[in-house]
């Protein structure tokens, strides 16, 4: 049979059966429609979180305390050694080392911050000068900590907006003072409104030099040291440096762990693509559901249309035109089902941008390309069989059928 | 022309083996007009489904234009019946969803006609049994007596040696019947031959040739009495 005819007769049968038709395609644009809906989830999260590492920069390096990377119980526990705390000498030695552009020691506690007669509990970070650079902040009033030395106490602190709209509702915050902890801080600047971070909101943060937060938590040691390389491709080397001059000075002892933004980076991309993948794996299965019911459904139309392929066959069609006419129906309701599909996803990944316009939504074209293949397929293979069933009838008893 | 030799046609319908035809030897050449009658269950379906290669003798020969029919795969007898025979059908089994035109156009799109032939020919088909203004009407739109004209408009598209009729006016009331009569009989007159199984003996008396079956045989054939359709023509002797 000419293709053409193929078509126009398969399109009039789906077109008369319109119920029976848009059940089928109902069903195969849901699961198209959630393969690109969920797959878009997914790739939304992982550029979403991976472009959160970038705007923190990849030439970063993050020195955190003890060894993380041996799985295991550690060998000097059994030694009676702890890892060595890091301390500010370890940031200030860091600092002259050649290829390492900034570091911002960083000390992270909780404690209860008041203006006036307003208090909370927020978290506090002592860090230095350089943090606003290396963490890609801005000023949104007022300017940050003054660049010094790392051991020097000072009464100043930049506020998050957050905790600036709640501690200053009525008054400008520059200018005026917060008591942390019992101590008395001048609030110096306040964080613009674009800051993103991972892992904690930076507007509900209060910043005070690194020296002033080691004495507030009674502390020597810092929680994390970033260290910014002079330029990216200088990481590897920069690493290697850190990790030998903190060993050296740790008495040999290989006591902390240097983590690149780089294998962040790659740790998350897996991660994320990983779920990507499950979900897309999720989302064929209603795709294999629908391509069931295209089987369902396809069988009801050769029993209910046994004596027109009686008709068929007496009028001279062979076994493969038949097999052809019921195989072309199938496929074209799994592709007008997976159009449908594609149409209601992209619609859906819309309204999700228009309401989250910071998870970048977005279908990747593997997962669409999948989506439209499998349903294709399965409009093939769940096909085929009422397809054939139909070809093999006879045509005296198939004639009969409806007499 | 038509050549069976000694066809049989065996079912088996649970224990029991039911002959549906037994011994058939029966030799119609072309442009012949011929009735088939007899009681339900006589073979006589059943042999114009083996004519019109729907079905396949159990035993015999059959040549159809001197093709030796018997030894074909589906596929070639499928070919075959759409260049030789044409159908017509008690219940008429146009398709419900196609138009009249496009339920004549099938057996050509099947045998995948150019469209431009296929028009015209359709074109034709439809003017001969006076339906050029029913052409895109759907069956249900149609009476019973136009559903079985374009039947046999849609059997005589591809130009058949031999149309097979089964009960053509059973469903039509005598007026249609007598239109759907004359219509099979203008294509008899074309040269093509015409098999028609009926019940009724008025339809029969029409024909040139009869053939009475029972029990699977053919009991009677002889040319058609000359004198006018007597009111019950008694046992055949």
């Amino acid at each position: 049979m000419r293709s053409a005819d193929l078509l126009h007769l398969a399109a009039e049968s789906l077109l008369r059966a319109r119920l029976r038709s848009l059940m089928m395609l109902v069903a195969m644009a849901i699961g198209v429609a959630a393969v690109v809906v969920l797959t878009s989830l997914g790739e939304g999260a992982r550029r979403y979180v991976t472009g959160e590492f970038q705007a923190l920069g990849t030439d970063l390096l993050i020195v955190l305390p003890g060894r993380s990377e041996t799985t295991g119980v550690q060998p000097g526990l059994f030694a009676g050694e702890t890892p060595r705390d890091l301390t500010l000498g370890d940031a200030q030695a860091l600092l002259r080392l050649p290829g390492v552009e900034r570091i911002s020691p960083i000390v992270i506690g909780s404690v209860p911050v008041s203006a006036a007669q307003l208090s909370r509990e927020v978290p506090v970070l002592g860090t230095n000068a350089d943090f606003l650079v290396v963490r890609n902040l801005s000023m949104g009033q007022g300017r940050f900590l003054p660049p010094g030395e790392l051991d020097r106490d000072m009464a100043v602190c930049v506020i998050g907006s957050k905790v600036r709209s709640e501690l200053f509702p009525d008054r400008p915050a520059v200018g005026g003072s917060v008591r942390i902890g019992g101590r008395r801080f001048r609030v110096i600047g306040v964080l613009s409104d674009e800051g993103r971070a991972v892992g904690f909101d930076l507007q509900e943060l209060v910043i005070i030099p690194v020296r002033s937060a080691q004495q507030l938590f009674n502390t020597e040691s810092l929680f994390r040291i970033l260290v910014q390389a002079r330029d990216r491709d200088a990481t590897p080397r920069v690493r290697q440096e850190v990790l030998r001059l903190l060993t050296e000075r740790h008495q040999g002892e290989e006591d902390v762990t240097v983590i690149t933004q780089d294998a962040v980076l790659a740790t998350f991309d897996r991660i994320f693509t990983a779920l990507t993948l499950t979900l897309a794996g999720i989302a064929s299965i209603s795709l294999a559901v629908a391509g069931i019911l295209i089987m369902n459904v396809m069988l009801v139309a050769v029993s209910q249309r046994t004596a027109e392929i009686g008709l068929l066959k007496a009028v001279g069609a062979r076994r493969r035109q038949i097999t052809a006419l019921f195989l072309t129906e199938a496929v074209l309701l799994s592709v007008a089902g997976a159009l449908a599909g594609l149409v209601v996803g992209y619609a859906v990944n819309w309204v999700i941008g228009r309401v989250y316009p910071a998870l970048p939504v977005g279908a990747p074209a593997w997962a669409v390309a999948l989506a439209m293949l499998i349903a294709v397929a399965s409009g093939v293979v769940f096909g085929l069989m009422p397809a054939r069933r139909a070809a093999r009838l006879d045509p005296v008893v198939a004639l009969a059928g409806r007499r | 022309m038509i050549e069976l030799e000694g066809i049989h046609r065996r079912f088996q319908v649970g224990d029991q083996l039911v002959r549906a035809l037994d011994d058939v030897n029966l030799r119609l050449d072309a442009g012949e007009y011929v009735s088939i009658m007899g009681p339900s269950g006589s073979g006589k379906s059943t042999l114009l489904n083996v004519i019109g290669l729907l079905d396949r003798p159990s035993e015999g020969r059959y040549r159809l234009d001197g093709h030796e029919t018997t030894e074909l795969d589906d596929d070639a007898l499928a070919g075959l019946r759409a260049r030789s025979i044409g159908f017509i059908f008690q219940s008429f089994h146009l398709v419900p969803r196609l138009t009249a035109f496009e339920n004549v156009e099938l057996p050509m799109v099947l045998a995948e006609l150019a469209p431009a032939a296929r028009r015209t020919r359709v074109t034709e088909a439809l003017a001969a049994l006076s339906l050029t203004d029913r052409a895109h009407h759907r069956p249900d739109q149609l009476s019973g007596g136009q559903r079985q004209r374009v039947a046999i408009a849609r059997a005589m598209v591809m130009r058949p040696t031999v149309v097979l009729a089964d009960e053509p006016t059973g469903n039509l009331d005598h007026t249609s019947g007598a239109e759907v009569l004359a219509a099979l009989e203008a294509l008899n007159a074309g040269g093509i031959t015409l098999i028609v199984v009926t019940h009724d003996d008025e339809v029969s008396a029409r024909s040139r040739r009869q053939i009475r079956m029972r029990d699977g045989r053919v009991v009677h054939d002889a040319p058609t009495p000359a004198a006018s359709p007597a009111p019950a023509p008694g046992p055949t002797p």
